[in-house]
């Protein structure tokens, strides 16, 4: 590690104001720290706002805020959280470890950075750490990247699950900033890799999610499944957050299905919540919503098994909503 | 920088580097060789203490990160020369072979045992469940023993447990 | 019995190698070379040297002085030709680890790459016969006509399995301190399975005699075998500490842990079977091919489980290696027998099916009355008793051979068998018993790396002394204390142990103290086939919808001569088998066939099972009696749990799935797709 200045914020304003360049935001530091010790990340400054007062959950309207400094494991144990949106709470619940949960913090949660091999390397290139040195995994070591919205430059995956269930319940995140405060829509949060893989967000230099704000949970059934070959403490190869809502006729009124470890960011499946909505809530009508979003992927020799992967997890996750 | 940690009860003031770890602040500042150096990157869980109360993986955290805070090291959770009753449970169910996880493991699990709520297993996540082997397993996932003694580990905990 | 030191192991007093205080220590930091072949054309040490707390750079550009004949991945700094990706080209020793750290990172190493080959494959125009393979078996063996027995049987297979590259990972990093004395001698605690033979490699390294050097390694991480042999931290320590004139501390991270400590080959195996109407063998051939690197050659013995498990009348084992731009592989828990048997015992699953056999039945209709490959009796063989009584506790009469019919929801439910196997050897080894304060002090440099080996010499003693364990007291894990052997090979309790007795013994005569050395014993042993076997069998559960695989029974049933302590052996077995489980469906670590060297050099990458992963793993044992072996009667079991457990989860897999998969690790890329 390089040497770097290490200071405490007061308040969310003064973070912001005492950001400059080559300061990094420190939050629990389970992944800033892990990367730093790496030689990925480099800070010459680390401004600690893990101990920020963003740290409530707590109902706003029909809503729920949850700070940005509450602990994965506070946000999974916390009985609001459990009652309203429990597929958050089991989203959160299978990442990671419990000792991580109880550190890791929820805006570090969405700020964390792809666990590609070639990205955590120093000694060999990644577009995404050094802009333009190329991308080796795409001949290379991909096994467990993605395969939608890739691009020639990266093939990286987010790898957060909380994240995934905040992309299929439409979550906010409240970001304040240089320029002033703003609210971003996830998805909409994180980006795909494009030309510009180093960029993982729409966030700014010196912004600061202090907060991500829940709506109203859509009407229906919800779950979380997460699929790796290891039983526990490992990232998805696959993981949905999907959530069905079925009239008495038998019609599917509302949809969303949200997919993990497919894609640089939480990846929404629109195409399928289209096919599906207003249809039956049939396993054919799902299998085929499923191959119509998949038509989009873009499978490498080693990670092709997540195609049909994802269309089986679509397909019988929807099928056990609907029971 | 200067820093003040509780460390098992005792006040300690030092001057660290900002790359320290608290791990290598416990092991190689302090003389607390009980939390172990695995991975050095949260993957293991080996490096586990309590910090303020709560298990985390102290190769994570930065010592300046946690001044102030209260660190609980295996070599705390004995009372005097009476064992914390997941030592003596681990020696019972001979839930080690090399030793190497185990500060470890005891800590995670004596975080783990005082964590309401549910996890991922967990079948009904409105309510708390009882702490079932299956609820062990997961739990105490976060710790990885490469001898291969998880099943007297959970032997151990469930012990205590009930 | 509990573990003696299972107090100091739960308080975290236990000291292992990184952990003793030494006045003044220094820490040293590796470099390791970015391309996998070629030559390092200049290590500039100036703006390390510069940067803060850093006391010194080692590199080939001023190569410290060892040993002309250096063991190749010991002989540090000497030579400017790069042999792989992650081979040691230059360290730095600083104040502290955070100041050496830093400064290695900055420390600039230029190259002259040249184009490497990494990648094995059974067409690789380098294969090659080695004259043995480890420890000193031939390459290839083989009596009758494999062509003729094939064509004459009622039912043949003919399948290749492939095993990639496992990695040891015991969870304590390798690491050293080494100190030298005013006088020129030098201590190094080192992660050792052998103080003995680490010492011996050091002084020969360091070219001293070795009556200069000592090692201590009381308490040792696990080990697996990757700690058998001498690493290159305890070098560099040495090498350092002499640089800077004070200790030097030395904890590899796990990442250069997979480049310079070792690994399993990856094996792509052949495997030919025949048999006849009524399932007897008609010809049996394993070909194995492996790799190794440019500078060492090491063989492993994959297809030697083949020589020893079932009766045939034509026999043919061979192994080919290839020496590629890559690590030295060396021991893993159970080199051979691990690999192998998973090739042997998956392809007698497929025999089994194919002839419309019981998988139980077939292995005890080919169960042999002698040693197939050598003709020598065994001195005990209980491989039909393991596989009867593993079978009776399982429930495997219950069992449909339908594969792919048991469904529960989404989940496809199946049942393996595989059997076990692991030489039952011991080599010489000295010991000294005296009476202390009226008590017993047994000495020996054995290594207890978490097998319980102080527990089992301490009731050994006891048991030969006549007295309670709480008289006794074993000091082990000093090479200043008896010679002895490495901690592997399984070899470890059978070799200490023989001693110990004997010391026990000439103690009770003597009254006073008991010297001895087993090398006279051991060289009077009889000609005979000495090895343990076991039969193990799995459940697991293949889910249709995700192709996650999930063990939820494993049995073992061993038949290892007498257990010398119940609770311990228990304890091996079971970790063996969750290695085995490891093996079956997550580890794995991929060849970087681009820049060279190893992908996934981590612990999240590189699965090892977590608590999930084992659920309910279960191990017995016959009651055998065996008088041929040593005083105890025992046979080793450090490894002997790890063989056949991943033919067991293989089979299950297709019995639950009908599908075959013949590439470890069973993951569910490969149960979705065919060939992801």
């Amino acid at each position: 590690m390089k040497p770097f200045e290490y200071a405490r914020a007061g308040s969310p304003a003064e973070a912001v104001r005492d950001f400059a360049p080559g300061t990094m935001y420190l939050g629990g530091g389970t992944n800033l720290v892990d990367l730093m010790r790496l030689g990925v990340a480099e800070p010459e400054r680390l401004l600690d706002v893990s101990r920020l007062p963003l740290d409530a959950i707590e109902p706003v309207g029909d809503r729920v805020r949850v700070g940005a400094t509450v602990r994965n494991t506070d946000l999974a144990a916390d009985p609001l959280v459990r009652s309203r949106y429990p597929m958050l709470a089991r989203a959160v619940l299978t990442g990671a470890s419990g000792q991580v949960r109880n550190v890791a913090t929820v805006g570090g949660n969405l700020l964390q950075r792809t666990r590609c091999a070639y990205f955590q390397d120093v000694t060999r290139p990644c577009n995404k750490r050094r802009p333009g040195s190329g991308c080796p995994a795409i001949a290379g070591d991909h096994g467990n990247l993605a395969v939608l919205g890739t691009s020639g430059s990266c093939v990286a995956t987010h790898p957060s699950d909380m994240a995934v269930a905040l992309a299929a319940l439409e979550a906010e995140v409240h970001v304040t900033g240089p320029g002033g405060d703003r609210i971003i829509p996830i998805p909409g949060l994180h980006r795909l890799p494009g030309e510009e893989p180093e960029r993982d967000t729409v966030l700014a230099p010196g912004d600061l999610i202090t907060a991500v704000e829940l709506p109203p949970p859509p009407p229906g059934a919800s779950v979380y499944r997460k699929v790796r070959e290891r039983a526990s403490f490992a990232f998805a190869l696959v993981s949905i957050a999907a959530v069905l809502d079925v009239g008495s006729d038998g019609v599917v009124t509302g949809c969303r299905i949200a997919l993990g470890g497919v894609a640089h960011a939480p990846w929404r499946a629109e195409r399928a919540e289209r096919a599906i909505i207003g249809g039956p809530a049939t396993g054919e009508a799902f299998l085929q919503a499923a191959e119509a979003e998949l038509e989009q992927a873009h499978p490498l020799p080693r990670n092709a098994f997540k195609v049909p992967l994802a269309r089986n997890l679509i397909v019988s996750t929807l099928e056990e909503l609907a029971s | 920088m200067e820093i003040t940690l509780q460390v098992n009860g005792v006040s300690r003031t030092v001057d660290v580097d900002p790359r320290m770890s608290l791990l290598d602040l416990l092991r190689e500042r302090l003389g607390l060789i009980g939390a172990k150096k695995g991975c050095d990157h949260g993957q293991c869980g080996a490096c586990t203490v309590l910090i303020d109360g709560r298990r985390a993986n102290s190769c994570l955290a930065l010592a300046v990160a946690v001044d102030g805070s209260e660190v609980t090291t295996v070599e705390g959770l004995a009372r005097g020369e009476d064992l914390h009753p997941l030592q003596a449970a681990f020696i019972e169910h001979d839930a080690f072979q090399c030793g190497y996880c185990t500060p470890g493991q005891l800590c995670s699990a004596a975080g783990m045992l005082g964590e309401p709520g549910p996890s991922a297993v967990t079948e009904d996540i409105l309510v708390d469940p009882d702490l079932t082997p299956e609820e062990i397993r997961e739990r105490m996932s976060g710790n990885l023993c490469r001898c291969g003694a998880y099943v007297n580990i959970v032997g151990a905990i469930g012990e205590v447990a009930r | 019995m509990n573990r003696i030191e299972g107090r100091v192991k739960v308080t975290g007093l236990a000291t292992y190698a990184a952990e003793y205080p030494a006045e003044g220590v220094t820490y040293a930091y590796p470099v390791q070379s970015r391309i996998a072949k070629g030559r390092v054309k200049r290590v500039d040490s100036g703006p390390a040297l510069e940067m803060p707390g850093v006391l010194a750079v080692l590199s080939c550009e001023d190569p410290p002085d060892l040993a002309e004949d250096a063991d190749p991945e010991l002989a540090l700094f000497q030579r400017r030709e790069v042999a792989y990706r992650g081979q040691l080209v230059a360290a730095v020793v600083a104040d502290t680890y955070e100041n050496a750290r830093a400064a290695a990172a900055a420390l600039r190493v230029d190259y002259d790459p040249d184009d490497h080959d990494v990648r094995l494959h059974p067409e690789h125009p380098g294969l090659y016969r080695p004259e043995v393979v480890n420890p000193n078996f031939p390459s290839d063996t083989g009596h009758g006509d494999v062509e003729e027995g094939l064509a004459a049987a009622a039912t043949t297979v003919d399948v290749t399995y492939e095993t990639p590259v496992l990695h040891n990972n015991p969870m304590e990093p390798h690491a050293a301190l080494a100190l030298w004395d005013a006088e020129g001698r030098l201590l190094v605690y080192d992660t050792a399975q052998g103080s003995s033979i680490s010492r011996d490699m050091i002084a020969k390294t360091l070219d001293l005699p070795p009556d200069r050097v000592r090692v201590v390694a009381r308490h040792v991480g696990g080990g697996f075998g990757s700690k058998g042999t001498t690493r290159p931290q305890a070098v560099l320590a040495a090498i350092a500490a002499r640089a800077v004139g004070r200790p030097v501390k030395i904890v590899l991270t796990r990442q250069q842990m997979f480049d310079v400590t070792g690994y399993r080959t990856p094996t792509i195996q052949r495997v030919r079977l025949g048999a006849d109407a009524e399932g007897r063998l008609t010809a049996l051939e394993h070909v194995a091919y492996e790799q190794s690197s440019t500078l060492v050659e090491f063989a492993e013995q994959t297809a030697t489980p083949s020589r020893v498990m079932y009766g045939t009348p034509a026999l043919r084992t061979a192994h080919r290696l290839v020496r590629l731009d890559v690590a030295t592989p060396s021991w893993m828990r159970a080199p051979g027998e691990c690999p192998g048997m998973y090739a042997l015992e998956s392809a007698m699953d497929e025999l089994a099916y194919a002839a419309g056999l019981d998988p139980v039945e077939l292995r005890v209709i080919n169960d042999p009355e002698t040693e197939p490959d050598s003709g020598l009796p065994f001195s005990s063989r209980n491989l039909v008793g393991c596989l009867r009584e593993g079978a009776h506790r399982f429930g495997w009469e219950h069992r449909d051979p339908e594969p792919g019919i048991r469904r529960e929801g989404e989940w496809l439910v199946g049942t393996g068998v595989a059997a076990s196997t692991y030489p039952a050897r011991r080599l010489p080894c000295k010991a000294v018993a005296t009476v202390r304060d009226g008590d017993f002090l047994v000495q020996v440099a054995a290594a207890d790396i978490g097998t319980g080996a102080r527990t089992a010499l301490t009731r050994i003693a006891a048991g030969a002394l006549g007295v309670a364990p709480e008289r006794v007291h074993v000091e082990l894990g000093d090479s200043d204390l008896p010679d002895a052997p490495v901690a592997g090979g399984s070899m470890g309790t059978a070799s200490w142990g023989s001693a110990v007795v004997r010391a026990c013994e000439e103690l009770r005569r003597d009254g006073k103290e008991g010297r001895a050395d087993t090398t006279e014993e051991i060289k009077g042993d009889a000609r005979l086939a000495r090895h343990a076997f076991g039969a193990q069998f799995a459940e697991v559960r293949v889910s249709s919808v995700t192709g996650e695989v999930r063990v939820s029974r494993l049995l073992g049933v061993f038949a290892a001569g007498h257990i010398v302590d119940a609770k311990l052996a228990r304890s091996q077995f079971i970790g063996g088998m969750t290695m085995g489980l490891g093996m079956a469906l997550m580890e794995e670590t991929l060849t970087d066939e681009e820049f060279g060297g190893f992908l996934h050099r981590d612990l999240a990458q590189y699965h090892v099972p977590a608590c999930a992963d084992v659920p309910d793993v279960e191990a017995v044992w016959l009651d055998e009696q065996d008088g041929e072996l040593n005083p105890m009667g025992s046979k080793g079991i450090g490894e002997i749990g790890i063989v056949g457990t991943a033919a067991a989860i293989g089979n299950a897999v297709h019995h639950a799935t009908g599908r075959r998969i013949r590439e470890l690790p069973i993951t569910p890329a490969k149960i979705l797709l065919p060939r992801f």
